[in-house]
């Protein structure tokens, strides 16, 4: 079949026209034109390591080794309180990329920094539910259980830590050079990531906070 | 709307949303939230009709969130990201049920002690 196409193309003349066709195809992108989608690919790759963590947490979340569960373990209003933060974190998020689109830098920088302290809280709140279990002499060292459930819980702590450094520098960056078109990719991208952190950790409270109280 | 500087901002116009699309995925959202933390701290129904409920909401509060907050659709960088995101659900699908499929079979398998106490 190749051998008949090779004789095809170097036997007509319209292989000259191919070639021609070939180099008018050529054209430019504009920068940043497949950040959106390359970044969202990111996103899915991401979701494919939660997915893994999950699926972990699912098999070993009943194994206590003798140790307690997560009824004896879980204060709901705390996690109650910590969904709210997330929560209230994505909402100011979207009226910053909305001041964005209006072009208003100062109002922007406003609600990334209301956005920034909400995600600050969230982290404190489960540094101080982390520090509380280890404590007690419950830390990830103690059950299959709770070694599944740090690896879950704290990867997505370590997301939203990162989200905040990048949020600090967008800041930063805003700043300095205003809200140009680099910036709002970025703000863009972050948006993405900060929401996309708020739909996993809906995962997180139903399957291991409400469910855990379930058992 | 002001003047863009951007090349391309045809479709960022639209990828941004708007304050009454992220009011409303807002308030779905915290509705969809209390109601679980409800269920499970009063616990009015069954256990089994809870774990089922609470699941069913998480699921539907994850869409609200893909498309009043991601601002998810079929058309989005030319159809390419619904297409990412219906793979990636496929081998989540798949790893997650798979997993805790085995690894079920397994344990209920593999534990003499265990399957004596069940059958007995």
């Amino acid at each position: 079949m190749s051998a008949a196409t090779v004789t095809d193309t170097t036997g007509s003349p319209a292989g000259e026209d191919r070639d021609i066709f070939l180099l008018i195809d050529e054209h430019d992108h504009p920068e940043g034109a497949s950040t959106m989608l390359g970044f969202w690919i990111y996103l899915m790759s991401d979701c494919l390591i939660f997915a893994m963590l999950f699926a972990t947490y699912g098999v070993l979340g009943t194994s206590y080794a003798g140790g307690p569960g997560p009824k004896q373990l879980f204060e709901l209003p705390l996690v109650a309180l910590n969904t709210s933060m997330l929560l209230l974190s994505s909402i100011t998020y979207g009226f910053a990329m909305l001041a964005m689109t209006d072009g208003k830098q100062r109002a922007t920088q406003a609600w990334l920094a209301v956005t920034g302290l909400f995600g600050l809280a969230f982290l404190c709140i489960e540094m101080y539910e982390f520090t509380g279990l280890i404590r007690e002499g419950h830390g990830p060292w103690s059950s299959a259980f709770l070694s599944s459930f740090f690896t879950l819980v704290g990867t997505h702590g370590l997301h939203v830590t990162f989200g905040l450094v990048w949020l600090v520098t967008l800041m930063v960056q805003v700043q300095w050079k205003g809200l140009i078109p680099a910036n709002r990719r970025r703000l863009m991208c972050l948006s993405l990531f900060w929401h996309f952190l708020d739909v996993i950790w809906i995962g997180v409270f139903t399957f291991v906070y409400l469910m855990g109280m379930l058992r | 709307m002001s003047a863009h500087i951007d090349t391309h901002g045809a479709h960022d116009e639209e990828s941004h949303g708007s304050r009454k699309g992220y009011l409303i995925g807002f308030g779905l959202a915290v509705v969809l939230t209390v109601i679980p933390f409800w269920l499970v701290m009063t616990l009015p129904l069954s256990t089994q009709a809870t774990a089922l409920l609470i699941m069913a909401f998480a699921a539907v509060q994850m869409v609200v969130h893909m498309i009043y907050f991601l601002h998810m659709n079929r058309r989005a960088e030319g159809g390419w990201s619904i297409m990412a995101l219906l793979f990636t659900l496929v081998i989540v699908g798949i790893a997650l049920s798979g997993s805790l499929w085995v690894m079920y079979h397994m344990n209920s398998n593999m534990m003499p002690t265990q399957q004596v106490q069940d059958q007995g």
